[in-house]
Order: C-alpha cells, then sequence, then structure tokens
C-alpha cells in the first residue's frame, strides 16, 4: 500500500524504485538507479508501517515487502524532509547565481519543491579554497558539496578504480584524490553528470552556458562502435557538452571521457584557409587546436586552392572518370567510411560500387577482421554477452578501445552473471576479473584456440618458441574446464577484435574460425571499434559485399533491379589497395598467398573517406609510398589529416552532430543520430556528396534526403528490410537490433531527473522535476517489402561461409629467434586521431609511448629500465624509451599504436645522440623539409609491415 | 623497492598473513607506517593499498577517518590537552592556552623545530585527574601550567624517553610474549570451520529436494 493504493513491485525492488514507477516521486540526492543504494543523505524517508507505529525510514535502502504500508506525504514526512533540507542547506553556500549547476539542479529543485519556505541560518557560511582540480577535466567545489556519495561510489563500485574517497570525517568529509596522483580514471565525467549539486563540475563545459540558454538532441555517440546513447546539448551552433543518456541495453547512462569530451574537434574555430595552414601536420597554435575542412579544394599548379562546389565536382567527376577509362571500374578505390553514417555509407557503397563499378571499398583499414568473418557469424548482443555462461575474450583492451563495454562486462563479472576466459597478449583492464586469463605471444591465437577447444599442443601448431608456451598451464585447465560445462558452446559468447595492430588479421580470424567450428552453438560480439563501422559493412563497404550483409554473387541479380551497375569481380580490401598502390604484392616472404589473389589492374584513383592512411593505416611506410603512387586522390572529410598532402580535391564534410542520420553498433543496433548543429562553411553531408559527384558523373542516385536515402536502404538491402519504418514508428532510445525478425517491444523508460541531473531539465527548461510516464509499445516490422520477399538474396551466415572457404591453410609463422622480439602494437583510448587532437580538454591526456617489455627480457638483453634504445624491424627503426614490464609475454615488445614514441630522456647522452642521428638520417631519406624533432610525431607505424604475418623487431642497447 | 624497512616489511607480511581478508589489515599497518615515520608518507600509503589491494586514496580516506592516524608530518611529541566538560572545568582552557604560548604554536600546530605537535583533545577518559594530558597517548597527568612546563623540560632534556617513545610507536613490548600466535593452529581452526561450513551446506543442499517433493 503506498499513500492508500495498492502496488506491485518487482522483486528485491527498493521503495523509492517502485514508487517512481507507480508515478509517486519521493525526494532524493544519493539514490542512484545504477548504484547500490547507501542511505547518505537521508532526503528520502518515508513512514512505513511498523509493529510499534508508522516509523521514519529511507525509502531508498529498504527493499519492498509483502503487505507494506508506506505514506509518502504525512505531516511528520513533510517535517523530516525540511529538517533534512535545513541540515543540507546549513554547510551549502546558496551561490546559485554563479554556480554551473543552477537551473539544472537538484538541491534547487528539490528544495523549491519540498524544502522549509526560508533559512534560520545566520551565521558565516565556510569558505574553501576552490576549486581543486582533481584531474585535467573534474574541478571540486568542496563547498557545494553535499556528501551523496554519488561520485566516491561511482568510481569504485562501476569504474572500479576509487581514485576518489571521501576524506575525514562529520563536518569535515570532503571528497579527495590522493596527493600525489590525479582522478585519472577514463570514466571521470560520469561523476560530474550524476553530481547533484555543483560540487564536481568539468573543465570544457564550466562557465560556458546555461541550462536554460541550451537546446538538446538525443543522439548516438559513434566516438567508438559501442552505440552509447546520449544528450547533445548546444548554444549558439556551439556543442557545450555530452551526457549519457541511459539506454538499458547498452550504455546504462554512463559514457567514457573520450565519447563526453571529443565533441570540442567538432566546435571548428579556424576554417582551414590554403597554403601556410596545413603544412604538415601542424596545427595552428593558440585558440584551440581545432581546425575544420569548410571548402571545397581543388589542386591547381601543385596548390589546393578554394573552389566552388561545382569545380571540385566537375574536378572530382574529371578525375575519376580519366582513371576509369584508362583501368577500367577496378581501378578506382574508396578507403574509409567507418565515420560515415549508414545513409552516408550506403549513399557512397551505390555510387563505388553501382555507378562506378569497383568493387575495392573498405571501410577498414587494416585494423579490422575480413568482412564476410564478421558478418557471417552468429551474433550476440551486449547484454547476451554480459550473461554468457563462458565469456571468451580475443581482442585488445577492452577498456581501451570501447570502454563502456568494460563497465558493462566488469558489472556482468562482479555480479556472478557471467565467467571470463581470455586470450591476450598482455594483462588488461579485465585482467582481474577473469577466471582464466592466457597470455601468449603474436602469432599464437589460432594454436591457443585449438588447445581451448580441446586439440592437443602437437596439433595446435603454436609455434616453438625457446621459452616454452607463455600461457600458465593451470590458466589453460581452468579456461578448459569451464568451457567443458558448455558443450558445442551453448552459452559462450565470444568477444572478437584486434589485439595486435602489428600482426595479420588472418591470424585472429584463424583462431575464430577454429572457435566456430567447434562451437556450434557460440555467439560471437565482433570488438570492431571505429564509429560506424558496423554500419558501413551492413551497408557493403568492404571487397566482395553488398549492402544489406549479403555476398557479391549472392545479391548480384537482386541489386541489378535497382542499380545502374554490379561490380563484376571482388575487389581489393584497403591493405591490398595500398600494397598494390605501392607496387608490393609480389611478397618476398610468401605470405601474400593467403590473401585475395590480386587481379585486375593497378589502382589509379584514391577515394578517402574520413580515412587518414598516413596517419591511421598500421605501416605508415607502405600509405605513404601508396598515396604518393596515387594518380588521383579525392579527400572527402571534416578535418584535415596528414593525407591531404596527396590530395587532388578536397570535399569538405559534415561530421558527428551535423547530420541527421542512422548509425549501427557492435551489436547491429541502428539507433537515430540527431542533429545538433549546422555544418561550417560550405560542408555538406556525406549522402550529398556521393549524390551530387554521381550526379557529375552522369548517374541519378535517386535521393534528395538523408529519410529517401534510409527508405531505400529499408527497401533493398536485405538484412536492414524494415528498417526505415522500424526507426520511423518504433523506436527512441534503444534502437533496434538488425536484421528485424517478427515484432519488437519498445522499451521507453522516463529518464529519472535526479539520475542524470541536466538532460530533463534541458528538456523542460527549467520546470521542477516530475516523473515521466512509462510507456511500453509494440512495433510491427512491415511486410509487404518491395518483390514481396522473392529474390530477396540470402544473409551471409556460418554454414555459407563455410562452404565458401576453400583455403584452409593456417597462417605461417615463423618461429622467433632468440634475439628477436614479436611486436604488439594495441590501441589506446587517447591516441592522436584527430578528434582526440582537435579537443583541447583531452590532448594533455595523451601519453607517449615507451617499449614495454618483459623484465626477463630486458635483463637478457643487458638494458635497463629506462634506457633508451633502438628498435629496429624489417621497416624502419626507432630510438625510444625502454620500460620493463612484468603484464608483457616474454619474447614480446608492445608500443601501443597511435601514439608518439617516448623519446629517450634529453639527459641521457647515448640516446640523445642517436636520436639525433636517426632524425637527421629519416630527413635525408625523405628528402623534405621534416620538422627538426621529426621522430616526435612517429610511432609504431614505422615499424609495422602490414605485408607480413607478424612484425619482429631487434632491439639495441646504445 | 619496498618503502618499509626489511624487519618492518616483514611484520607487515606477518599481519597481513593474519587477516582472511587482506584488506582488514588496512589500519595496522598504518600503525606499523607511523611507526617509522611518526606520520603517514603517501609512499607509505601507496605501498599499504598495494599490500592491501585498495587504491592509496582509499587509504588516504580510512586514515583521515581516525584521529590517531595523522597524514599531515607530526612532531616527535604529541601533546594531547582534553577540553571536555570535566577537564573544562578545571581548567583545560587555561592550561592549553599556556601550552600554546610556552610551545608557540596553535593547537592543531607543530612547532618549527619538529619536536612539538599540539591538539586539542576529546575525552580521553582519565577525568579523575582532569584536566587530562597526554604525550603520544601516554597520560603525564601535567595538570597545572608549572607541571607542564617540568613535563617539556623532561620532553626536552630526553628525560623520559624510557616511558614516552616518539608520536607513532604504539607499544615496545614485543608482542609475540603476550599475545602468541600458532599460525598452525589458525590455519587448522580456518580449514575446520571451512569443512564444517561446507557440510552443513551440502546437508541443505540435500535436504531442498526431498522438501521440495514433499510440499
Amino acid at each position: 500500500m503506498l499513500d492508500g493504493r495498492s502496488v506491485t513491485a518487482r522483486p528485491g525492488e527498493v521503495l523509492i524504485a517502485a514508487a517512481e514507477r507507480a508515478g509517486v516521486f519521493i525526494p532524493r540526492f544519493c539514490y542512484h538507479p545504477r548504484m547500490k543504494p547507501v542511505g547518505m543523505c537521508r532526503m528520502c524517508l518515508v513512514e512505513v508501517a511498523s509493529p510499534r507505529g508508522p516509523a521514519l525510514q529511507p525509502s531508498c535502502f529498504i527493499p519492498v515487502t509483502e503487505g507494506m504500508e508506506v505514506v509518502t506525504t504525512s505531516e511528520r514526512v513533510k517535517k523530516a524532509q525540511d529538517g533534512v533540507h535545513e541540515f543540507l542547506l546549513i554547510n551549502h553556500p546558496l551561490d546559485c547565481p554563479v554556480c554551473d549547476k543552477g537551473g539544472e539542479c537538484p538541491l534547487q529543485d528539490q528544495t523549491l519543491a519540498y524544502g522549509p519556505g526560508e533559512s534560520r541560518f545566520v551565521e558565516e557560511k565556510r569558505h574553501f579554497e576552490k576549486p581543486i582540480a582533481l584531474s585535467n577535466l573534474v574541478l571540486l567545489d568542496r563547498e557545494r558539496c553535499i556528501q551523496c556519495g554519488r561520485c566516491t561510489r561511482f568510481a569504485e563500485e562501476i569504474a572500479g578504480e576509487a581514485q576518489i574517497d571521501f576524506a575525514g570525517r562529520g563536518e569535515r568529509l570532503e571528497v579527495a584524490k590522493f596527493p600525489t596522483t590525479s582522478f585519472s580514471s577514463y570514466f571521470s565525467g560520469n561523476t560530474v553528470q550524476i553530481c547533484p549539486v555543483g560540487a564536481l563540475t568539468a573543465t570544457p563545459y564550466r562557465f560556458t552556458a546555461r541550462p536554460w540558454d541550451l537546446d538538446q538532441v538525443e543522439s548516438t555517440c559513434t566516438t567508438c562502435a559501442l552505440g552509447c546513447r546520449v544528450a547533445v546539448q548546444s548554444s549558439a551552433n556551439r556543442l557545450t557538452r555530452l551526457l549519457g543518456i541511459d539506454v538499458d541495453p547498452v550504455n546504462q547512462s554512463w559514457l567514457c571521457d573520450k565519447g563526453r569530451y571529443v565533441f570540442e574537434s567538432v566546435n571548428g574555430d579556424e576554417a582551414l584557409v590554403p597554403g601556410a595552414a596545413f603544412a604538415g601536420e601542424a596545427r595552428p597554435a593558440g585558440r584551440g587546436a581545432t581546425v575544420r575542412l569548410t571548402q571545397p579544394l581543388v589542386r591547381t599548379h601543385g596548390e589546393l586552392v578554394p573552389a566552388s562546389w561545382g569545380e571540385a565536382l566537375g574536378a572530382a567527376a574529371d578525375g575519376l572518370r580519366r582513371v576509369r577509362a584508362v583501368g577500367g571500374p577496378e581501378a578506382v578505390a574508396v578507403l574509409g567510411g567507418a565515420r560515415l553514417t549508414n545513409e552516408g555509407a550506403y549513399a557512397w557503397a551505390k555510387l563505388a560500387k553501382g555507378v562506378i563499378g569497383t568493387d575495392s571499398v573498405d571501410a577498414q583499414l587494416g585494423d579490422g577482421l575480413p568482412a564476410e568473418l564478421v558478418l557471417s557469424l552468429p551474433r550476440a548482443t551486449i547484454d547476451e554477452a554480459c550473461r554468457a555462461k563462458v565469456l571468451v575474450t580475443l581482442t585488445g583492451d577492452v577498456r581501451e578501445e570501447l570502454p563502456v563495454l568494460f563497465l558493462r562486462v566488469r558489472q556482468a563479472v562482479l555480479s556472478g552473471a557471467t565467467r571470463l576466459v581470455e586470450l591476450t597478449y598482455q594483462t588488461t583492464s579485465l585482467t582481474p576479473y577473469a577466471a582464466a586469463s592466457l597470455l601468449m605471444r603474436s602469432g599464437d591465437a589460432p594454436g591457443l584456440a585449438r588447445l581451448l577447444v580441446g586439440g592437443s599442443a602437437i596439433a595446435s601448431g603454436a609455434p616453438f618458441h625457446p621459452d616454452g608456451p607463455p600461457w600458465s598451464p593451470a590458466q589453460l585447465a581452468t579456461a578448459r574446464d569451464l568451457l567443458a560445462e558448455t558443450p558445442e558452446g551453448a552459452g559462450v559468447v565470444v568477444l572478437v577484435g584486434r589485439p595486435s595492430l602489428a600482426e595479420d588479421a588472418s591470424l585472429v580470424a584463424e583462431a575464430v574460425e577454429v572457435l566456430a567450428n567447434a562451437w556450434p552453438a557460440a555467439r560471437f560480439l565482433p570488438t570492431l571499434r571505429r564509429g560506424n563501422v558496423h554500419g558501413a559493412l551492413d551497408m557493403g563497404f568492404a571487397p566482395g559485399l553488398l549492402p544489406g550483409r549479403v555476398s557479391l554473387e549472392e545479391g548480384r541479380a537482386w541489386f541489378r533491379r535497382f542499380w545502374p551497375t554490379v561490380p563484376e569481380r571482388t575487389g581489393r580490401s584497403g591493405a591490398a589497395v595500398l600494397a598494390s598502390l605501392a607496387g608490393d604484392l609480389e611478397d618476398p616472404d610468401g605470405a601474400s598467398d593467403q590473401r585475395e589473389a590480386p587481379k585486375g589492374p593497378p589502382i589509379g584513383a584514391l577515394v578517402l573517406l574520413g580515412a587518414d592512411p598516413v596517419g591511421d593505416f598500421p605501416d605508415r611506410q607502405l600509405a605513404e609510398r601508396a598515396l604518393a603512387a596515387a594518380e588521383f586522390v579525392v579527400v572527402v572529410g571534416g578535418h584535415p589529416s596528414a593525407s591531404l598532402h596527396h590530395a587532388d580535391v578536397v570535399l569538405p564534410a559534415a561530421v558527428a552532430h551535423e547530420r541527421p542520420g542512422t548509425t549501427t553498433n557492435v551489436e547491429g543496433r541502428v539507433s537515430r543520430l540527431g542533429q545538433k548543429l549546422v555544418a561550417p562553411g560550405l560542408a555538406w553531408p556525406d549522402w550529398m556528396i556521393a549524390a551530387e559527384l554521381a550526379a557529375s558523373l552522369g548517374a541519378d542516385l535517386g535521393f534528395t534526403s538523408a529519410s529517401a536515402v534510409l527508405e531505400e536502404i529499408g527497401r533493398v538491402a536485405p538484412s536492414y528490410r524494415g528498417i526505415d519504418a522500424a526507426i520511423e514508428e518504433g523506436t527512441h532510445r534503444d534502437g533496434v537490433i538488425v536484421p528485424l525478425v517478427g515484432r519488437g517491444v519498445e522499451r521507453f523508460e522516463p529518464i529519472d531527473p535526479i539520475a542524470t541531473p541536466g538532460v530533463e531539465s534541458v528538456e523542460r527548461q527549467g520546470a521542477p522535476p516530475r516523473v515521466g510516464s512509462a510507456r511500453i509499445g509494440a512495433w510491427v516490422v512491415p511486410v509487404s517489402v518491395e518483390g514481396s520477399g522473392e529474390g530477396v538474396p540470402r544473409l551471409l551466415s556460418w554454414p555459407s561461409y563455410v562452404a565458401k572457404r576453400t583455403s584452409t591453410r593456417p597462417t605461417h609463422v615463423s618461429p622467433p629467434d632468440a634475439y628477436t622480439l614479436r611486436l604488439v602494437s594495441g590501441r589506446r583510448l587517447y591516441d592522436r586521431g584527430s578528434a582526440v587532437l582537435g579537443s583541447p580538454s583531452l590532448v594533455p591526456l595523451v601519453p607517449k609511448a615507451p617499449a614495454r617489455i618483459n623484465p626477463h627480457d630486458l635483463d637478457r638483453f643487458g638494458i635497463d629500465d629506462g634506457d633508451a634504445v633502438r628498435v629496429r624491424s624489417s621497416r624502419g627503426s626507432l630510438v625510444m624509451r625502454a620500460e620493463a614490464d612484468p603484464n608483457v609475454a616474454r619474447g614480446t615488445v608492445v608500443i601501443d599504436f597511435n601514439l608518439t614514441v617516448a623519446v629517450p630522456d634529453h639527459r641521457d647522452a647515448p640516446g640523445r645522440e642517436a636520436l639525433r642521428r636517426e632524425t637527421t638520417a629519416e630527413k635525408d631519406r625523405r628528402g623534405t623539409e621534416r620538422p627538426e624533432d621529426a621522430q616526435r610525431e612517429l610511432g609504431a607505424s614505422v615499424l609495422i609491415d602490414a605485408m607480413a604475418p607478424v612484425t619482429d623487431i631487434r632491439l639495441e642497447s646504445l | 623497492m619496498s618503502y618499509f624497512t626489511p624487519d618492518r616489511r616483514a611484520q607487515a607480511e606477518e599481519l597481513l598473513s593474519l587477516y582472511p581478508k587482506a584488506r582488514s589489515a588496512l589500519v595496522p599497518l598504518c600503525h606499523l607506517a607511523q611507526e617509522q615515520d611518526g606520520w603517514l608518507r603517501p609512499e607509505a600509503m601507496e605501498e599499504i593499498a598495494g599490500l592491501v589491494g585498495v587504491t592509496p586514496a582509499e587509504v588516504r580516506g580510512t586514515a583521515t577517518f581516525y584521529d590517531m592516524l595523522h597524514t599531515e608530518p607530526v612532531g616527535t611529541y604529541l601533546i594531547a590537552i582534553c577540553t571536555n566538560i570535566a577537564c573544562l572545568l578545571d581548567g583545560a582552557q587555561e592550561l592549553l592556552e599556556h601550552a600554546e604560548e610556552l610551545l608557540g604554536v596553535r593547537a592543531g600546530g607543530t612547532t618549527e623545530d619538529g619536536r612539538f605537535s599540539l591538539e586539542e583533545a576529546e575525552c580521553l577518559a582519565d577525568c579523575d585527574h582532569a584536566p587530562c594530558v597526554q604525550v603520544n597517548h601516554r597520560f603525564v597527568r601535567a595538570q597545572t601550567p608549572e607541571a607542564f612546563d617540568q613535563l617539556v623540560d623532561d620532553l626536552v632534556a630526553g628525560r623520559v624517553q624510557e616511558t614516552i617513545p616518539p608520536h607513532g610507536t604504539l607499544c615496545r613490548v614485543r608482542r609475540d610474549g603476550g599475545l602468541r600466535v600458532d599460525r598452525q593452529q589458525i590455519a587448522a581452526e580456518r580449514a575446520a570451520a571451512r569443512a564444517a561450513k561446507a557440510s552443513r551446506a551440502a546437508a541443505a543442499d540435500e535436504a531442498k529436494p526431498s522438501s521440495g517433493g514433499s510440499s
């Protein structure tokens, strides 16, 4: 009984949550629906009937029981709320006019709604030094804190790293970091989001706007491929902040700091002007670091000069036509596409495959997995992964690549919902939670996979190594015991990604094939991390595929109905395109024969869709040679990159938050992207650029708006059939998983106004908090798709993949000798990509990469921790700092990808001398004016040989 | 490189082995570190964090909660004067003011030479000798300004080193004299308790299906 009416609660539900679902809002501060209750603020006191009469109880802390009688509106409850408010306000400065939270502050709102009318407090308020920087991103104003513990609980309970905790006690209780470290969590922004007062503020938002000036749309974050739902808020055509929205199957209200703050790179301050501004990757110093492409550019007499859209499209069309006339359609290649919306990707796929007729289209730049494999594997959802009997990971560090997935998996393991078996090259953030963590060396994955599914060590083909296998036999036994409980892989989910960019994707692919064949009932969650790479692959942005998860052969007849043409032959992958351009296809060590044999004429024209092979492709040397050799290069993108040096035509594109559309996440969940800004200058959305370029080539793509593209996707792309209607009618927050099967149920849960202050208040423009009404609806997928099912091609599936796969020859990895180490290069969250470098708040957080080596190996080579070493591969060499790291497997060197290397200490004379020589040599070799400290800009991509299955390196001490 | 001296490191490991959960050793380890330095240095808290498996911020959170753990430098002699009601009535305020004047620091401060810290304390449970004074948590019964002057004199001259060790040392008696630790016995008792629990759980499991069937 709640206030005299009968209410039903879920098992174990706390009173405050049950009441909220019944439409009774109980004021609260410390309670957060995604964290364990603590009963700290006492704001939620209600009267609960007891044998000794009604008693005041904190409703966030007591579970509902059968027959409970609760009163939330009595005089006594009101008096208790008044009292709690009065105490909270005694030490609160009431500086609302200068506080960022003013206007969206639960303390302000609830004082108005539930607090005492006036203050009796006449004494002096407390004063503290303010603000205290907990980190680069989070500031603390202690006097505003009401000690609810949301931030400290988040850090400990959700993020799993209590870098902040309460210090002191009583009236001196305050949130504090440790003096010698900072609150350097990847998830620190969430503490600001859930702070119910203005105590925690974020540096990018502090003093920039008031809630009532803001306007917001709901959208999906495309910084990584997880698809966290966000509220995007802006003021005067500038983004001001992003807040996480609670979507149960995906992000559960959390965001990572990268996703939260990279919006700064969208707010371009300076339009790119020709000439001086883009000499190299150097960005103009001064205000912000953000430069946007805002104007079409055409290379004239060796210089990129501004042009009109008409001129630029004409030049692009002429160039493409010229190349096609000489080499046929297959001489054109389109790389990139993972930053596009689904609509943009479909439009470009239609232009490339359906108009130009080339199949050499790839959204993955050497950092992905074979698209056909990814799309053929039985797909798991995030929820399924989090309740798998056994969750196997064969991917990079999840916290670095898909940070919020780390939070989900961590929670799942801690709650006992799943058990984790990890296959990894180094200790990761998930290792402490793993039931078994199997350390391996680059090249071991297929062999270890065979061992895991019950094969013998000899048959595993694991390469011989002088130190023996790096995994511990006990851990392997544990893993096999766990997996023995899941016959045929029933209940097993495998996270599949790329643990290292310094090895060929075929190694992970082979391991995955072993697992998928041994466990027919297992499901797979691909952890490819680029923004909308899953949407791009679904739109056919890979060789041998067509939109809607069908193969080129299977879908050819179907797509001939809708497209002017369909490619004749399977094209080249991104790596093969670059290798072909660079003339590297004849590979001396015979590794290339496992790849699709190169066919057709050489590539002449390259279209880069938001892709930067020079900065992003694992093998920088190959990419540079390829771009230099390309006859004609069109760059489409929002930010300048190193690849602009080689551009003949530059077409400025709208980026995230500047165009509407849809995106697809790792699990195949399609959700809507909101448009919040008008794109700067003359930038267009990608679908429009594709349509206009097609028109310049004399073809009509047939769309006039993004929704028209979505309508065509829903009609034409087999796995997306009905998506337009489902998106239109069905989904608000959660999105829908493709392919749509039968009926879907929409869960429209209200946003708890106190859980995420700032979303609801901006929506309601400062009205007092109230509870939205829950709506459970249902939508039905329309069956009447054009052609009524006839001739619709079959989707890729595991049986079809296995049937088609002819070559089962395992990748040959030659065993290393005692003097070589194998390079592992994984990703870090804050890298030197254009999004992070364009976000001034994040730039200071980008680390330098040392060469991390097992202390045993360092000893063996006679190198000390911190020494300067020369790291040499067949591709190049770097002078850098060596770091002893017991978390790295023996025989392995880890140099994180897409970071600049940690240069040796300047006081270290031999290191400095070697660096000087190296830099001079580099300069001579290039024959261009590189900056004096050229090496400072270099990273692991100098070493990686994309044409070899693994990259072996040698260390030289200096 | 361990922050603790080798013998304290050994003591630390012994302390850790006493508890089923390493985290339980947090406060004893803080005392151990304080014995080494007189206060808890950040490096000490970092090492303790590593030993018990929490973050340094959590160690600091716990340490700042307790009055006897200091995260700021403290003098060799920490003089505490109680100002609760019984002591107040017997002149505690005057004694505290005298002490502030004599030492040249306010309550809560430390003299420049790092020898004395003065603190105003809550009830120290020696009300029959009010106003109650402690040096390094040992009762000294310096109830008058004159007695206090004598106390400071004695401390400066090193005449009471026998009874009052430098701040941080809780006790100088070897623990194994009184509280003898038989590791094997502890281990055996724990194993027996675990076995008993397991057998109870097994019995409960067996009982379950039959009761389900009967109902």
